[in-house]
């Protein structure tokens, strides 16, 4: 075996070994990675103990959005399959709009509805010009909202 | 590896260099100026308006940072198998230039994510990620300057980087593995209208060309300045 040979197979192996233990770390630490919970794992149970704050994403659904006075907000928050209502006040992003992706941060109130502290709204890849989405819309070809 | 080979020779790699450096230059200068007028003319994003456009800098930014990283840790592991000479100078010349894309991704991301997100930064897996990215090339480029004797500091840094790479696919893949508030990629998807994409890919097109540009500048400066430290040492020692 050649001293190359040598160097390769350390340096392979020892990637392959760092790689491996990332891996496993990443996959151990996979909770606190996460950005947000879906209002799926919510309504699953799936929130931190003791009440501690936390951000709960989807997007928000068509129709829900209800205002209380000057900046009080009501809405839910879907993944399609569940929904959590949350109840807001404060200043909005501007891309808050129904059916826009969001994501709130804070606790679950006793009654079940999500008392946020923080409003983030969360757009997707998809980038065209208005003029484009129109012309897909007319053509019946359009499938965002 | 017979092409690699024959450029192993320093004095022909600086020969080369030289003469492809000015049109590369131009080169650059086009595209970019190209890109920037292409972009700054395309339609606004009929969702995020006028911000969008910061993508311009941001995603061929982003990409460079990581590629430029990826073409780090090929040379460093080049450098330490195959002991080729102008592996780790490639790797040393690389590390400012790709720092500055980081820094550049970060700064771009953090003013198009106020007036979008609402916020300038999350600790959200992909801006984190790409924060630890920033952290290690400085720690490349720390590595070079603590270390005096070029062979010893290449051989540390080559080691680094090749670790440090295990974050690339953390990078690239964060938003799919986990949730994230930044998007996922959507240039090559279709996802992304045709009147934007192609400013976009002529801006990655110049970026890459100013990457190249300023790699084979950086390099000629790192080679002629190792030999005039070899020469002052075979002075010191007559």
């Amino acid at each position: 075996m050649t001293r190359k040979r040598q160097r390769m197979i350390f340096v392979v192996s020892g990637l392959a070994a760092l790689g491996a233990a990332t891996a496993l770390v990443m996959f151990a630490l996979s909770d606190n990675i996460t950005f947000f919970r879906t209002p799926t794992e919510v309504v699953g149970g799936d929130v931190p103990p003791n009440n501690r704050n936390f951000r709960i994403g989807g997007l928000v659904e068509s129709g829900s959005v209800v205002r209380h006075g000057a900046d009080t907000i009501h809405f839910l928050v879907t993944d399609t399959r569940s929904s959590v209502k949350v109840t807001y006040t404060g200043l909005l992003p501007n891309l808050f709009k129904e059916g826009q992706g969001v994501v709130a941060e804070g606790r679950m109130g006793p009654d079940g509805v999500f008392v946020a502290n923080q409003i983030l709204a969360k757009h997707d890849e998809t980038y065209m010009p208005k003029e484009v989405i129109d012309a897909l819309k007319a053509e019946g070809q359009w499938k965002g909202q | 590896m017979a092409n690699l080979h024959w450029l192993a020779n320093p004095g022909r790699f600086l020969r080369i260099a030289n003469a492809v450096l000015p049109y590369l230059g131009a080169l650059t200068a086009a595209l970019l100026a190209w890109g920037f007028f292409a972009g700054l003319s395309a339609p606004h994003d009929a969702t995020q308006g006028a911000p969008a456009k910061i993508m311009y800098v941001h995603v061929p930014s982003a990409i460079m940072s990581m590629a430029i990283f990826g073409a780090m840790a090929v040379a460093s592991a080049v450098a330490l198998i195959w002991k080729h000479p102008l592996a780790d100078i490639a790797a040393k010349a690389s590390a400012v230039i790709g720092a500055g894309f980081t820094a550049t991704t970060l700064l771009s991301g953090s003013l198009w994510g106020r007036p979008t997100w609402g916020t300038f930064w999350v600790w959200d897996a992909r801006l984190t990620s790409e924060l630890i990215l920033f952290f290690i090339y400085l720690g490349y480029i720390a590595i070079w300057q603590a270390i005096e004797d070029p062979n010893r500091a290449a051989r540390a840094a080559a080691i680094l980087c090749l670790a440090g790479s295990v974050n690339l696919p953390i990078i690239h893949y964060s938003v799919e593995w986990w949730n994230t508030l930044h998007q996922p990629a959507g240039l090559l998807q279709g996802r992304t209208d045709s009147s934007m994409a192609v400013p976009l890919l002529t801006l990655l097109a110049g970026f890459f060309s100013f990457y190249v540009t300023m790699l084979l500048w950086r390099m000629e400066r790192e080679v002629v300045g190792r030999k005039i430290r070899q020469l002052r040492l075979l002075r010191a020692q007559a």
